[in-house]
């Protein structure tokens, strides 16, 4: 692997960096990643991003969550081992259904909830003994970065992120 | 002006603070060293707990004949206690999920520590339906697998069971939700902590957690969906928790508004645990910028209305029990059989504790009080115990046959079972304020421009809360400090 040489700026204000970050992007420059100690409303489509699909995902998972459940109760209770509970009808899954609306619903949640968290994790690469990769400490507690590969062009970037107000700018290489 | 709100509303960060002064104030309980008060908090939980798990000890040894049950009242302070923490379980969840949904911006500050609560409560929820099985090694057999005497599946008619499946996921989808909010708290703890096990522990518990703007969008978008999920769960659980009373056909249970009347009560006495938990924990962990006489009115202001839907609950059952003229109906908990017969002194204690005192927090001085609404939350909690108590002790001592009438009376063990979940649950709740971020820091960053007082004062003089610029000068460039070269 070839290193790689990127521009590392610093901001300490939310809104600068929102607007920093627009400002790169209106100058044509590629933003390789930008860490943040808390979210930043619009800076994913500033830095244009495309949106999330992890919504979709939990809504298949909840259906997957409802079909088992579905599956669950028919199989153990109506087709495996039929019983008379108090005189509820356990002939077909349709009849005893009313009874088992609470499980349907409990395991939609179930598998709707966990199997997305899962997805967010496994997408987003974070799980336990995962070293993390914020290039500075500073980017959880009160600071910006916004990391810009370089391109022979290091002091015409260093010069449009002092512009746009970076408190520290540094060029780094990454391997 | 993404950060404005109007000048009217009280902040909800007091002080003139920037982003990292909020860090501070935060990692300061984790960072530095406990008092003696801590200590003496903990060492009587800690003593609290231990007896209770000897009282356990003893049950699962002796058989639950060591408990005040007879034939009649087959579960009495077992499942009262069940219900009462699954109750205060309720405020947590209901809080992060159904108030982000909302757009509350006042849950930020509460949010952790009332989750945190209801995962320590739901713990102490779930120990006592496994003691009460007499053979807790053999729980598993709740869960749907075929049992070894063939393939006899769980009844999945039974409110019961249904119980089983809503608290469990309660308990692990309010876990996962939990954590994944700790995550960036972690990390920021990790990023700043110096000695090398503290770094190795928070790291671990940060699952590498780095704050990549694609990251954020995704944490975003999965905390709303996992709020939209858990606001019907949260209503879910205790809905079902009603049923398995409502279900039955007990005159004085079987009842079809039991199940918002208790969801309705377990928000109630889950924001007076938050109460009680919050005005004890604002002071200790100097968090009074955060935790400020606002967020206390807000909650007491959500305190009035549950309760009142409580009250309206018990007078219609009390009006309902009266007017069918049956004379069963005089023997639940909530009648004028009740209310003069030999648990008269639990009658009333629900009345006062629960109808009586909350109607305080009407007078506005009173709402914003500390003192005062610290000691509304402890009788609002002994009054919601009794509830439980009631509908479970005064509606099983009087059944249909008059020669199986009874009057529960709780053994010591009865007692100390109840006493060691309170130790359990605050020596897990200590522990908790010791070790982790007790304040969700990075949502608590997201207000600070638009709800903290100093940048509040600010707008309303017409300030931007972006900074200018300053380019001459003071621009650090290629001046690396000696952290990143070990990186």
């Amino acid at each position: 692997m070839s290193s790689l040489k990127v521009i590392h700026a610093f901001y300490n204000d939310d809104e600068i960096l929102l607007d920093a970050v627009k400002t790169v992007k209106a100058a044509h420059h590629h933003i390789d990643e930008v860490f943040c100690p808390f979210p930043v409303h619009g800076l994913d489509k500033a830095m244009g991003l495309a949106p999330t699909r992890i919504a979709i995902t939990a809504f298949m998972y909840g259906i997957t969550g409802l079909s088992v459940a579905i599956w669950m109760t028919n199989y153990m209770m109506i087709q495996d081992w039929p019983q008379d509970i108090g005189g509820k009808p356990s002939f077909s899954w349709f009849e005893n259904m009313p009874a088992f609306v609470p499980i349907m619903f409990e395991l939609t949640v179930f598998f709707a909830a966990h199997l997305m968290v899962i997805t967010f994790y496994m997408r987003s690469k974070i799980w336990p003994f995962r070293k993390a990769e914020n290039p500075d400490p500073r980017t959880t507690d009160d600071h910006f970065l916004m990391e810009i590969p370089v391109h022979n062009n290091e002091e015409e970037l260093t010069a449009l992120l002092v512009k746009t107000g970076a408190v520290e700018i540094n060029v780094v290489e990454k391997h | 002006m993404s950060h404005y709100e109007a000048s009217i509303r009280e902040p909800l960060i007091l002080g003139d603070k920037n982003y990292h002064d909020i860090t501070e104030d935060i990692v300061k309980p984790i960072e530095g060293k406990a008092n003696k008060h801590w200590y003496m908090a903990f060492y009587i939980s800690l003593a609290a707990m231990l007896w209770g798990f000897g009282c356990i000890f003893y049950t699962v040894g002796t058989g639950i004949g060591v408990w005040g049950l007879s034939k009649n009242i087959g579960w009495a302070w077992d499942i009262t206690n069940f219900v009462w923490w699954v109750g205060i379980g309720h405020a947590g969840t209901l809080i992060s999920a159904v108030l982000l949904l909302f757009r509350q911006k006042w849950r930020m500050a509460i949010n952790r520590s009332a989750e945190a609560m209801t995962i320590f409560a739901v713990f102490q929820a779930g120990l006592f339906p496994i003691i009460h099985m007499g053979r807790p090694w053999n729980a598993y057999w709740v869960l749907p697998i075929p049992n070894q005497f063939g393939s006899l599946w769980v009844n999945f008619n039974s409110p019961l069971l249904w119980d089983v499946f809503a608290i469990s996921t309660y308990l692990s989808v309010s876990l996962v939700f939990w954590w994944t909010g700790l995550l960036p708290d972690f990390a920021m703890i990790r990023d700043r902590a110096v000695k090398p096990f503290q770094k190795k522990i928070y790291s671990l518990l940060s699952f590498g957690w780095s704050g990549r703007a694609k990251d954020w969008q995704r944490f975003e978008e999965v905390s709303l969906v996992l709020a939209g999920l858990a606001t019907p769960l949260v209503l879910s659980v205790h809905t079902i928790v009603s049923m398995d009373f409502a279900t039955s056909i007990n005159p004085g249970w079987h009842s079809t508004i039991f199940p918002p009347y208790f969801v309705a009560g377990a928000i109630f006495s889950g924001f007076a645990m938050v109460q009680t938990l919050l005005g004890i924990m604002r002071k200790v962990t100097n968090m009074e910028d955060y935790i400020t006489r606002m967020h206390i009115e807000y909650m007491n202001i959500v305190i009035i209305l549950t309760g009142g839907i409580v009250a309206v609950a018990y007078a219609t059952e009390f009006f309902i029990a009266w007017y069918t003229g049956s004379p069963y109906e005089n023997y639940t908990y909530l009648s004028v059989g009740a209310a003069t017969g030999p648990y008269s002194w639990a009658f009333w204690s629900l009345m006062i504790f629960n109808i009586m005192i909350p109607q305080l927090l009407w007078i506005k001085k009173f709402r914003r009080s500390f003192i005062v609404s610290f000691i509304i939350s402890i009788a609002i909690n002994i009054g919601m115990w009794f509830e439980r108590f009631d509908i479970i002790a005064i509606v099983l001592s009087k059944g249909h046959l008059p020669s199986t009438w009874w009057r529960f009376e709780p053994t010591f063990v009865d007692v100390g079972i109840f006493i060691g979940t309170i130790g359990f649950f605050f020596v897990l709740f200590l522990l908790y304020a010791r070790t982790f971020p007790v304040i969700a820091q990075a949502e608590v960053k997201t207000i600070l421009k638009s709800s903290g007082e100093f940048y509040k004062k600010r707008s309303a003089q017409g300030i931007a809360t972006k900074p200018a610029i300053n380019i001459a000068g003071n621009v650090v460039i290629n001046d690396k400090s000696d952290k990143k070269d070990i990186e």
